[in-house]
């Protein structure tokens, strides 16, 4: 296969050699039901509890707070509706953020079809929630606040810890999305008053189709779904042994590495965000330019559209991603972008490269020069890059 | 995503410029939704295009359909001209993905813009052509999901 540059880690992760070789035994010889009563089933058990052990861990939870989804976007799903049903009784209010993931975002919007109310709070130019804000746009009804850990577009970091006290001094539960910040950062559900976390395995070089939702004891969420009595009796199925085992692993590497990973991307990251600011004119850096993700780069390049530019850079095999609205399917840029105020057209012009402990300095090198020569390319071309240059002279 | 022959107008594509004192010009699209196209023409003085040359902002497809649009009207009078529709584009490109089909449309109003604005300069008419819109996406509404 073609040699890629990979810089599109928030998307999706290699699944590490390590996770994949932890994993195999489980496919082919360790390949019992948990649930059964014979030894070969008590490996899969055994396995469950460890990759259990090791998440709770990392969050400083107990592992009988750790449940099994098949990802993501389940987890937000579970944490919401189930948190809805389960506290109607005593409120329909529900604040949450503009700049969510969709998983979060549509689910509200399935809920407000259902008799919820939801605050969507705006976001300050960096992408952060202000705890004023969040403050007043609590009522008596208030049951669930959902905020996430970090942005997946624009790697803002929000101001979780607070977010946590505010909920916890008015009784109201916690849920954040930390599908991006989960094993990139340290989080511990105590200190940050956390009552529900969502976290997805491939976003940390484990597998695809797999993730959890924490929820702290004594919080009374329903079953999502329904069946055996897997999970506590909260989330029915027949385990995933394989992917749980290889997110175990993930788990493990990611606490080994979390020191010297976001040591070495947020140093790699600075560099690339340094170069190109000050190599590619008419471009400006998106999220917070501290508090983001390790490993999270945004750009806006004035005149252009983002689509033309993941081309470009594909064809000379950089994968990157963009929140222009030809890569969302819709009209419309992405809601992120716009949260933080940007024009549209501006919004458009977006590119997001989000690195690994494997990249190197000569990648982003190559990365940079690659988007100085698409930028000639599409500015020359662009009628807006044409009027711009028209009205200075 | 794309066919290759999207691919090659994207990564070659024909025609980009402008036209000094061009004959017709027009600007079509908008940039809330990320396309705007910008078709220069060159017309004789019996009514044949000469030239014709594009400026776009917007993402691989709508580069492609203005530079496929330019090569398709250029040599033909401005009554021809009006029969490079969308679809004629689409065709000539080996198809386009569903949520682009909006650009080719772009195409087609540029080409129908710049004749306008040909038009009007020397208070000709145009069989069958009207004034562009100001808003390409005017009219299109976001599917419900």
């Amino acid at each position: 296969m073609k040699k890629f540059i990979y810089l599109d880690n928030a998307a999706t992760t290699k699944t590490s050699p390590e996770v994949v070789e932890a994993m195999l035994p489980y496919f082919t010889e360790k390949f019992g039901n948990a649930s059964t009563v014979y030894e070969l089933g008590n490996y899969s058990k055994d396995a469950i509890t460890k990759s259990r052990e090791t998440i709770a861990d990392l969050l400083g939870a107990k592992a009988e707070e750790i449940y099994f989804t098949a990802g993501g976007s389940e987890s937000d799903n579970w944490a919401l509706k189930a948190t809805a049903e389960a506290y109607r009784s005593k409120g329909n209010h529900i604040i949450t953020s503009k700049i969510e993931h969709h998983a979060i975002l549509h689910t509200c919007e399935y809920l407000e079809k259902n008799g919820f109310e939801v605050t969507y709070l705006d976001v300050d130019e960096f992408g952060r929630i202000r705890l004023e804000d969040l403050k007043k746009a609590i009522r008596p009804t208030t049951i669930l606040i959902s905020i996430m850990f970090a942005n997946n577009e624009i790697g803002t970091i929000e101001p979780v810890r607070e977010i946590g006290e505010i909920a916890k001094e008015h009784g109201i539960l916690f849920h954040t999305d930390a599908v991006q910040a989960f094993g990139q950062v340290p989080i511990s559900v105590d200190d940050d008053h956390i009552d529900m976390l969502s976290a997805s395995g491939h976003k940390l070089h484990g597998p695809k189709g797999i993730g959890f939702l924490y929820i702290r004891k004594g919080v009374k969420i329903r079953s999502f779904i329904h069946g055996g009595a897997q999970e506590r009796k909260r989330r029915a199925g027949t385990e995933n042994v394989p992917a749980i085992v290889g997110l175990g692993k993930a788990v493990e590497l990611a606490k080994a590495n979390m020191e010297t990973k976001i040591r070495q991307e947020s140093e790699l990251r600075d560099y690339l965000i340094q170069r190109v600011l000050k190599e590619v004119p008419y471009t400006r850096l998106n999220g917070d330019p501290k508090k983001r993700l390790p490993n999270n780069a945004n750009f806006c390049f004035q005149f252009i559209e983002g689509e033309s530019l993941l081309i470009l850079l594909d064809m000379k095999g950089i994968c990157g991603s963009s929140g222009s609205a030809c890569t969302s399917g819709s009209l419309d840029p992405s809601h992120v972008l716009l949260a933080i105020g940007l024009p549209h057209e501006i919004a458009h012009g977006s590119l997001r490269l989000t690195l690994d402990m494997e990249t190197t300095k000569e990648e982003i090198d190559f990365v940079v020069d690659t988007i100085k020569e698409s930028m000639d390319r599409l500015r020359s071309m662009s009628p807006l890059y044409e009027d711009f240059i028209k009205k200075q002279q | 995503m794309y066919s290759e022959k999207v691919m090659d107008h994207f990564q070659n594509p024909r025609n980009v410029g402008e036209i000094e004192d061009a004959s017709g010009v027009g600007t079509v699209g908008n940039a809330k939704c990320g396309d705007i196209m910008r078709m220069y023409l060159d017309i004789d003085d019996s009514g044949i295009i000469q030239e014709c040359k594009f400026k776009t902002f917007g993402c691989g497809a709508a580069v492609a359909t203005s530079s496929m649009a330019t090569e398709l009207v250029k040599g033909k009078t401005v009554q021809e001209a009006m029969t490079v529709t969308n679809k004629a584009v689409m065709e000539a490109l080996d198809g386009l993905p569903p949520v682009k089909v909006h650009c080719s449309l772009l195409a087609e109003e540029a080409i129908h813009a710049a004749l306008w604005d040909y038009a009007q300069k020397n208070g000709i008419q145009i069989e069958g052509l009207k004034p562009p819109k100001s808003d390409i996406s005017e009219g299109e509404e976001e599917e419900e999901y």
